[in-house]
């Protein structure tokens, strides 16, 4: 009786109800779909690579590190000689071992020469392997295999001509020796989608006729004479390891960072990701505390919605007491009415969110690479609407405590 | 008189010390089945009195007994309960739940009463019942109340004071929002009802017209005393 009577007194006042719901739905939206990106970002960022353990490059600090032989972000400051790489790979604790050469470009997107291991061994989202979704790895010296994103926006496909820029953005174009693509890589939602991969021999192969950054001015080997040439690197950027068991991980990184022959760093790529995280997460804390602060400013809205309802419902008020509510269930009544609105608003703000998310995840993931994925409601999100239906029915006794005195005192006189 | 419905006994009430509006009511009995009416100006005590005898205020002394019942010191739960199970209110206008159905409005105090709810086998049934016999036309059960005349709403508010047949009606100038003849009409519908019920009734007003229709007429100002 009392939940029919509060619902129908909500009807006649449909067009106030439904824009409170609608500002409240608005709000926690807003709320819900900063914490699932904050969440989906989390789980992309730290699944970036897995299942290696470490990663060496010259001395550096852990977040630049990770940055760019990770992100393919900033560039090393210094590369590693590949004798020292020889060095830190004979040692016993290293199970597999990944040497990853930086420094090149295509258009926007960076060219990393390694070896057909990095397809092996290069996990993430846990156990995720990269898949060719067309083509095949590189067979050839002057093959290329390009991540989805790079296919996507270049509008690659197999057999397409790449030529590699020298450096990063640099009008010297290493137009002497073509590659073409011979594989595309599956979409992974990690750098790996922007990433143009080579052989490390293509990597020395393009270098042949230069000399500290430049090209040698007339020299020009043929192409048919570089492939008879030994193409072994003399100097690679990073490499990724993984050890035979995991409690030689800190054994095997005193050593390398010990390293005499050069100034060497590694760093477990969990807890640089972790580090960086936290950097980047200042930004994701701020929108979640503003979106806070809505929720909060739409609670208070609420209560003022009702309040100013009540000068109009003294009357109401009366009536019910009258008949013989306490002014208990004159309290109730109004929190009740709190309970409908924020539960209405709950509801109304999860359908808003799955048409959002509905609408805006391809985007989201062709824009930013993170998979946002929708998925039903999870416990934390249950737990967040039951406290704010809680805290409306709380901010709701502002004004049903008002109305607990106006019905005490009113008794039989006439306010209108 | 053999029995009393409604019994003052020297009661005494004021919002606050320094306030200068004080009631002092030596005496009122009034006896089951009577039917009284309250004369008196506005501003004359008439709705603090009614607001006692209710039980929305508790006297500052003195005992009030409904039925024999001593309510002044009954809890405001307990006095709230007591108020719905044997007075039936209908007050000068804004009777009604604007948005609820009249059928709703007038089972409204079962809801709250269980021994008026005892009475009454088929509320819906009931209530369109006491309509009909209130002259209101079977069309309007389901309306909402707002839609109604005032005429009607008055009498909507007659037929939600009498279900489940509480022993007292206490009516606060019911008729000040009615015109001359719709007046006539809803007095004469209002006491058959009444008179069916066996009520006893307290009504206000400051309309010494009236006086035919009720077995005894009290001046406030002849039972109050005002103390300054």
């Amino acid at each position: 009786m009392l939940l029919k009577l509060t619902i129908s007194s909500l009807y006649a006042r449909l067009l106030t109800v439904s824009m409170t719901v609608f500002a409240i739905s608005l709000s926690l939206m807003l709320y819900l779909s900063v914490e699932k990106l904050r969440a989906s970002a989390y789980t992309s960022f730290t699944n970036t690579i897995s299942q290696t353990d470490l990663i060496v490059g010259s001395r550096t600090g852990s977040v630049q590190l990770l940055l760019y032989s990770v992100f393919r972000i900033g560039n090393a400051t210094n590369n590693i000689t590949w004798e020292s790489y020889e060095d830190i790979i004979k040692r016993d604790e290293v199970d597999w071992s990944v040497p990853i050469s930086l420094g090149d470009s295509h258009k926007e997107f960076r060219v990393m020469g390694t070896n057909e291991d990095f397809f092996k061994r290069y996990k993430y989202r846990g156990d995720q392997s990269l898949k060719i979704e067309n083509g095949k790895y590189f067979s050839d010296l002057y093959d290329v295999v390009i991540g989805s994103g790079v296919a996507e926006k270049l509008g690659y496909n197999i057999n397409t001509p790449i030529i590699v820029s020298h450096g990063l953005r640099s009008f010297t174009e290493h137009d002497d020796q073509p590659f073409k693509v011979s594989g595309i890589l599956a979409k992974t939602g990690t750098p790996v989608d922007n990433t143009i991969i080579v052989s490390l021999e293509a990597i020395e192969a393009i270098h042949i006729d230069w000399s500290s950054g430049a090209k040698i001015p007339g020299q020009e080997t043929p192409v048919e004479q570089i492939r008879r040439m030994d193409l072994a690197p003399s100097n690679i950027t990073a490499v990724l390891i993984g050890v035979n068991s995991k409690l030689q991980i800190f054994q095997l990184q005193r050593w390398i960072n010990e390293y005499s022959e050069e100034a060497l760093s590694s760093i477990l790529p969990g807890v640089a990701l972790q580090e960086l995280w936290r950097i980047v997460s200042i930004v994701e804390n701020l929108l979640l505390g503003i979106s806070m602060v809505v929720i909060f400013t739409t609670l208070i809205g609420m209560a003022a919605i009702i309040f100013s309802s009540l000068s109009e419902r003294r009357r109401e008020m009366a009536i019910w007491r009258a008949m013989g509510a306490s002014p208990k269930i004159v309290i109730g009544l109004l929190m009740l009415e709190a309970f409908i609105i924020s539960s209405l608003s709950v509801m109304v703000s999860t359908f808003l969110l799955f048409i959002l998310l509905y609408i805006l995840q391809p985007w989201i993931d062709s824009t930013y690479g993170i998979l946002v994925t929708i998925e039903m409601l999870s416990l934390k999100d249950i737990y967040i609407f039951i406290l704010f239906i809680l805290s409306a029915m709380l901010v709701s006794l502002i004004p049903a405590i008002r109305a607990y005195w106006f019905s005490i005192n009113d008794g039989m006189t006439i306010k209108i | 008189m053999n029995e009393e419905t409604i019994c003052l006994d020297s009661v005494r009430f004021y919002w606050s010390k320094k306030s200068d509006f004080k009631l002092h009511i030596p005496k009122l009995n009034i006896g089951k089945g009577e039917k009284v009416l309250l004369l008196g100006e506005s501003g004359s005590g008439k709705t603090t009195l009614l607001s006692l005898i209710c039980g929305f205020l508790s006297p500052i002394s003195g005992d009030i007994y409904l039925n024999e019942q001593k309510t002044n010191n009954l809890t405001a739960n307990k006095r709230d309960q007591y108020r719905s199970d044997n007075i039936g209110i209908i007050f000068q206008q804004f009777n009604l739940l604007p948005y609820a159905s009249v059928i709703d409005n007038i089972i409204l105090p079962l809801y709250f009463s269980k021994i008026r709810a005892s009475r009454v086998l088929n509320q819906r049934d009931v209530a369109i019942s006491i309509c009909k016999s209130l002259r209101l036309p079977d069309s309007i059960k389901d309306v909402q109340a707002s839609k109604l005349s005032v005429g009607q709403q008055q009498r909507v508010a007659v037929a939600r004071a009498l279900i489940g047949n509480p022993s007292l009606i206490i009516a606060d100038e019911p008729t000040s929002a009615l015109d001359t003849d719709t007046q006539k009409n809803f007095l004469d519908l209002m006491f058959k009802q009444i008179e069916e019920n066996k009520s006893t009734l307290l009504m206000v007003s400051h309309d010494r017209s009236l006086s035919n229709y009720f077995d005894r007429i009290i001046d406030i100002n002849d039972i109050l005393v005002r103390e300054d």
